[in-house]
């Protein structure tokens, strides 16, 4: 099942040509990893994906997706658990995977750079989405945070799930990579 | 989402400063005795006008705090993502600041007509006319606030931009609330309505613009 559908893509942002004729396909199972330099359009890609953007040229379809950029969107009054249960999804489960259930009751403005990157990683996991959008995911966590999310998207991709991965860092071996400004 | 959006509207103004336009709308109608004198006829013959200032004063204060930080935190983006159109987004928003913005503020007008030498019969108009018009500030803030996220001083562009736009709400409002007969009020409400069902499209476009 496709998961995501790409064809053709060309991004102009600011004026500038990002990329052009790029065809992005993922299939239920699989990981793509972008790479390339800083300001080559990996994040613009990623949005993309997410629908936030809409390309200049080509055409993108997808089903569910969830993101997780530079912004954690989570009330910072609120506690964790609650913050994260606005986004209606298996709050618990996702909280759990990446070893921050224990903070349930923390109010989100106090947790620490390390445990809010958890967590809004922990946001993507809950989701009921199929297609995972992760923008360096590894920044800011520390090897347990990494060990987590790589067996939570091993979970995901088993279950019939696909990412699309942004990352300066090496990530799994079977993911399939990507270069931009190439 | 809109049902849950609208409760978190309330609860992060209840949690903030719902109370700060309210005390400022009060702020302003006790000032006008203190800077036009203490002629009751005089006062009650401006009453109207000074209460509608002074209410359209007060909705500028919440603009900087009810789009921009939703926005800067990726909140907005996420809601996209799960499939909340943008004009559901500005529905909400303008419900959920209406709910903690008119009520206190018409509960802030009945000492602030006091203060301005109302009383009994004479304080029901101003407050028909403000119940009628509190929503349109509501949307009217919403939408300017959407204009402006992410710009610069976007607290004093907002002022210069949404102050122009209520214009005709406050001259019906300001009639209507001087009790000049059921006409002013009428158009007072076509403005309000019509502010009512444009803001949210304005907004949804507003923030998918502050996207690209």
């Amino acid at each position: 099942m496709r998961l995501l559908d790409g064809t053709n893509l060309a991004l102009i942002r600011g004026g500038r040509l990002l990329f052009e004729s790029l065809d992005l396909h993922l299939d239920a199972g699989e990981a793509l990893h972008v790479t390339g330099p800083n300001g080559c359009g990996k994040s613009s890609l990623l949005r993309l994906a997410a629908g936030l953007l809409r390309p200049s040229t080509g055409r993108i379809e997808h089903g569910g997706v969830a993101l997780a950029d530079e912004h954690l969107a989570l009330d910072r009054e609120l506690p964790l658990g609650r913050a994260l249960a606005f986004w209606n999804g298996d709050t618990a489960g996702g909280m759990n995977a990446m070893g921050i259930g224990h903070l349930a009751d923390v109010p989100v403005r106090l947790l620490s750079t390390g445990q809010a990157r958890r967590a809004r990683l922990a946001r993507v996991i809950g989701s009921q989405a199929s297609l995972w959008l992760l923008d360096e995911p590894l920044n800011g966590l520390d090897s347990d945070g990494a060990d987590r999310l790589a067996t939570a998207i091993a979970a995901h991709r088993k279950a019939g799930g696909a990412v699309l991965a942004a990352s300066h860092q090496p990530l799994a071996s079977d993911w399939r990579q990507l270069e931009l400004g190439a | 989402m809109t049902g849950a959006l609208i409760s978190r509207e309330v609860r992060r103004a209840l949690h903030g400063a719902a109370w700060l336009p309210a005390i400022f709308f009060l702020l302003v109608a006790t000032l006008v005795p203190f800077a036009v004198g203490p002629d009751a006829k005089l006062l009650a013959r401006i009453a109207g006008g000074t209460l509608w200032i002074a209410a359209l004063t007060a909705a500028l204060l919440p603009i900087e705090r009810l789009i921009e930080p939703d926005r800067a935190d990726g909140v907005l983006d996420q809601l996209a993502i799960a499939g909340t159109s943008e004009e559901a987004i500005g529905v909400a928003k303008i419900a959920g600041h209406w709910l903690t913005f008119g009520p206190l503020l018409l509960l802030a007008a009945l000492p602030g007509s006091f203060l301005l030498g109302l009383e009994g019969q004479s304080l029901v108009a101003p407050l028909i006319a403000l119940a009628v018009g509190t929503p349109a500030l509501a949307a009217l803030a919403v939408a300017v606030s959407a204009l402006t996220a992410g710009l610069p001083r976007s607290g004093a562009l907002g002022g210069l931009l949404l102050m122009p736009l209520a214009i005709p709400l406050l001259i019906f409002g300001a009639a209507a609330a001087s009790g000049e007969g059921a006409g002013p009020l009428k158009l007072e409400a076509a403005i309000a309505l019509l502010i009512l069902a444009g803001a949210p499209f304005v907004t949804g476009a507003a923030i998918r613009a502050a996207r690209t």
